[in-house]
């Protein structure tokens, strides 16, 4: 099968603008007449939403939150990214885009990549109309700060809560749309699956997580805005509702999922303190812009007090190999080097099971040199949060810090429009795999996420109502009725296996198992065995699962056995998607693949192309098919961060 | 090295909204001080599974403070002891071993008990819904620096925005009043010129539908503010009394001067 993305020839800066023309339009008569699901309230789901239901659709919305505030964007920190050039340093729409693709290290597709560069600029104007309270200079216009090793300030913020405050602006903007019977909403609903006649998506089954009742909802198109699937190794810095289910459901009824195994870890979070851990907390990246890196040179120091090791027993790592970029090498470099250092025996903190994963990030010379008022100006609430889980006061004791899973560039296959493979279907957000490529710049997934929701589908959706002209399917149809049937077959399997594990110590066990041969380093023999290991697990699942209570009520285990369930099938995919792609990039650091001096490998010739996993039954081993990518305006060069 | 601590837990669980509920105690051994209290809970519901009991119900996410997911009442306190704290940002450290620890859900007119712990609180999301957001179409923004905004109101106003809707400034308010909730949003929109023309509208809509879904008066207990996990604090419904007053006479205005055309 050859996969179509769909994209524009010509300029790179004219393809999207004249695509847009090309494209259909719906008379705003029959918009009315027109429903849209749209699955997620995050920024892709929040502001895609909005933004179709003011241009007249009926729109569906679902999230498996109480609130369509509550999604995980919310939790971004950092900052969101834009080509404003506001700071006279050089920025521009190519420049965006030129990063952005580089710092996918290659894997992404350059066209998609700079429709997000040119709209970025958009979204900042819309954001601020809405009235996100972005920081601001004393001239009261708009502040920037440089993030995760930009050489421009291109990065707009809210303090620590630029996810929070971006989401309520969606948010915002999709109660008034409630309000104006454009879009209904479905809080604490979740998507059981997605309904496909003819080959095209024509809705979704879902569960009221209250009442437990099991339904179907029929559209015109169905856009999934769920997220990404980082929890799959269990402990990440997701929000723990984070899941697969959607994109999975979907994956099973035909849509291909791409480069499963680009998974993100970030190299500043707060470590494991014991085996009751039940998510990891990041630390934001810009600590290493004052911190110091260190571990000490030998490992019988590693249980020591800090401040009893002393100056030449240290060894500032990053700086020793990095001389250059120091602490403040990309994430995935950053993170590889930690882990490095701990499985050697110089790790730091609390052993659990029987290593010490953690390494120090040092305030003490900062403080010396900017004084302590300046520090707690530039971090105070970074610390107060550290010290708020590790009970430790980073003033006086260094930080400790460990790589955990952040991000999934992977994600379901999309074409320039954000269609999947299933017609009707489109996928926004995180839950697509589009822009990032084999590893994402720290803030551009806010970025991509209210571009793909406020500046693409609105578009790309009407023209599939307008070129395709889908109909609405009757809730009679036999293939609604077997979908519906089909989940409820399955919550009835989870709750009567009645056997003696809960749904968490699978998704521990599955997530140590990834994490172990599917983390930050890989090889074939770890994956190979992963690959056996994963089944094995996913069949004692369906023996000795326990849920309690029924399903005809709030069950947060029910809840949680489903999504575990879809992990398990996801890990394995994972894994064989990290085998087949036999070089290192980016996130995907394969331990055969690397430079003499232990950097990423890539292998352009064989493997400068998007894998898109294709479903062939239970069992069965699922396709691999390709996107091949060409690289017409940004050259290939090996990244050098020396 | 760490110790390890053992407590006793009054939780409160109620099977359904139209189920009486009652406390039932249940012992918690093996708690890490470096736990969160989420976490404490977790272990317990690990156990009540493993028994073939139903665990205990409460909603949480982000487990960051941040998506204002998780809430409970912890000792007659939201949000339990500390302060500027979520629950889910509250560790056990803060407990000492063999306490008693009494859990209860938020307890409001306006947010009926769905399970446990767990709570609707949809009437919030209705309050925006009558007019906290800014009418702006997708596409339609102007330049983003063509609106300079003084820092220090920017600054006011994202101390407001802060708020996570998480509900505890209801539960504390021996009134159930959402006033603190609703003020946060006001002064949010107030205070940047984007929020302005529609001033006098929203705060009239927005008050009559934080009293139609069932929410008390505020009397200025301030207890609100005591318990907010994000620090926000009573100025905010000073102002929004004002815009209020404001805005009611505005009205007046604008009916009489109807009257004479
Ligand atoms: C701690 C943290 C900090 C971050 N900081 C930054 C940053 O500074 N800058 C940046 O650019 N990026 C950052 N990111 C990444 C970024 O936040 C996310 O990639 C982005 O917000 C994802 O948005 P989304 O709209 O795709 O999905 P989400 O916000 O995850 O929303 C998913 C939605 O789908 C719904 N959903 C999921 N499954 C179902 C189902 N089966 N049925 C019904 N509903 C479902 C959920 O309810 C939710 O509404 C950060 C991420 C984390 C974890
Ligand atoms: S779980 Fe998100 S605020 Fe507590």
């Amino acid at each position: 099968m050859t996969l179509d993305a769909k994209v524009p020839s010509g300029p790179i800066e004219t393809r999207w603008q004249r695509r847009r023309f090309e494209m259909k339009l719906v008379n705003p008569a029959n918009r009315r007449n027109l429903t849209v699901i749209v699955v997620g309230t995050g920024l892709a789901g929040g502001a895609g939403a909005a933004s179709l239901g003011e241009l007249g659709y009926r729109v569906k919305s679902f999230c498996f939150q109480d609130s369509a505030r509550r999604a995980h964007s919310i939790a971004a920190q950092g900052g969101i990214n834009a080509a404003k050039n506001y700071q006279n340093d050089g920025d521009s729409v190519f420049r965006l885009f030129y990063d952005t693709v580089k710092g996918g290290d290659f894997r992404a597709r350059e066209s998609n990549v700079h429709r997000l560069a040119e709209i970025s600029a958009n979204i900042i104007d819309q954001c601020v109309a809405q009235g996100v309270p972005f920081a601001r200079e004393y001239g009261g216009l708009l502040a920037n700060r440089s993030f995760g090793g930009a050489q421009v300030s291109r990065t707009f913020y809210a303090r620590g809560q630029t996810g929070q405050q971006l989401l309520l602006g969606a948010y915002q903007a999709l109660e008034r749309q409630i309000d104006a019977g454009s879009v209904t909403m479905y809080p604490r609903h979740e998507m059981l699956d997605l309904i496909v006649v003819d080959g095209a998506a024509r809705g979704i089954v879902t569960r009221d997580l209250v009442t437990g009742k099991i339904e179907p909802h029929l559209a015109h198109a169905v856009v999934l805005a769920t997220g990404g699937y980082g929890n799959a190794f269990y402990l990440s810095t997701n929000a723990k509702g984070c899941n697969t289910t959607a994109i999975w459901r979907a994956f099973r009824k035909g849509a291909f999922f791409a480069n499963p195994c680009f998974t993100q870890i970030h190299p500043t979070c707060i470590p494991v303190s014991g085996a009751h851990q039940s998510k990891l907390t990041l630390m934001s990246e810009s600590l290493r812009n004052d911190g110091r890196v260190w571990v000490p040179k030998r490992a019988l120091d590693a249980g020591k007090a800090p401040e009893k090791i002393p100056e030449p027993e240290r060894d500032y790592y990053l700086e020793r190999l990095y001389p250059t970029f120091g602490n403040l090498v990309p994430r995935d470099i950053a993170s590889r080097r930690a882990k490095d250092v701990c499985d050697q025996g110089f790790g730091v903190g609390a052993e659990v099971s029987g290593v010490r994963r953690g390494v120090y990030l040092d305030f003490r010379d900062a403080i010396a040199r900017l004084g302590e008022a300046v520090v707690r100006e530039r971090y105070g609430n970074l610390f107060e949060m550290y010290e708020r889980i590790t009970g430790e006061d980073p003033y006086r004791v260094p930080m400790r810090i460990y790589p955990a899973i952040h991000y999934t560039m992977g994600g379901l296959w999309v074409d320039y429009h954000l269609m999947s493979t299933i017609p009707g279907l489109f996928v926004a957000g995180e839950a697509n795999f589009s822009d990032h490529g084999a590893n994402r710049l720290g803030a551009s997934a806010l970025m991509q996420g209210l571009g793909d929701g406020y500046f693409v589908l609105p578009y790309t959706v009407s023209h599939y109502l307008g070129d395709e002209r889908p109909v609405v399917l009757s809730e009679d149809h036999p293939e609604v009725k077997e979908s519906v049937k089909a989940v409820k077959r399955r919550l009835k399997r989870l709750l009567s296996i009645g056997g003696r594990r809960t749904p968490d110590s699978f998704h521990r066990e599955l997530g140590r198992l990834l994490w172990d041969h599917s983390g930050m380093a890989r090889n074939a023999a770890g994956l190979e065995r992963a690959i056996v290991k994963v089944p094995e697990l996913r069949a004692e699942f369906y023996e000795d699962l326990r849920v309690p209570g029924s399903g005809s009520d709030l069950n947060q285990s029910l809840e949680r056995a489903g999504r575990v369930a879809d992990f398990l099938e996801l890990g394995e995919l994972v894994c064989r998607d990290a085998l087949a792609r036999d070089e290192s990039c980016g996130c995907h650091f394969r331990e055969e693949h690397q430079t003499a001096d232990g950097e990423a490998a890539r292998d352009d010739a064989r493997f400068s192309h998007v894998a898109a996993w294709e479903f062939a039954g239970d069992g069965a081993v699922p396709r691999r098919h390709r996107e091949e990518l060409t690289f017409e305006f940004v050259k290939p060069t090996q990244r050098s961060y020396k | 090295m760490t110790r390890s601590m053992r407590l006793v837990l009054d939780v409160w669980r109620q099977k359904g909204p139209k189920d009486p509920g009652g406390f039932v105690r249940y012992e918690a051994p093996d708690i890490s001080p470096d736990m969160s209290f989420l976490e404490m809970l977790d272990v317990v519901n690990e156990g009540l599974t493993e028994r073939g009991e139903e665990p205990i119900a409460f909603d949480h996410d982000c487990r960051e403070g941040i998506c204002g997911s998780c809430g409970v009442v912890i000792d007659g306190r939201p949000h339990g002891p500390l302060t500027a704290t979520t629950t889910c940002q509250l560790h056990m450290r803060h407990f000492q071993d063999g306490d008693h620890v009494t859990i209860e859900p938020w307890r409001a007119r306006a947010f009926p008990v769905i399970k446990d712990l767990v709570v609707d609180r949809s009437a919030l999301d209705r309050i925006i819904r009558a007019g906290g957001y800014i009418s702006i179409r997708t596409g339609s923004a102007p330049e983003a620096n063509d609106v300079p905004v003084p820092k220090p109101d920017a600054e006011v106003a994202m101390d407001a925005a802060a708020c996570i809707g998480c509900g505890a400034c209801v539960a504390a308010c021996p009134n159930a009043s959402a006033s603190l909730f609703l003020a946060a949003k006001l002064g949010h929109l107030h205070l940047l010129p984007q929020g302005l023309p529609e001033k006098d509208d929203r705060v009239r809509t927005m008050v009559s539908a934080m009293d139609a879904q069932g929410f008390g008066h505020c009397t200025n207990h301030r207890e609100c503010e005591a318990v907010c996990p994000k620090g926000i604090g009573v100025a905010f419904i000073a102002r929004m009394n004002r815009d209020f007053l404001i805005a009611s006479v505005a009205s007046r205005h604008e009916v009489m001067a109807h009257r004479r055309r």
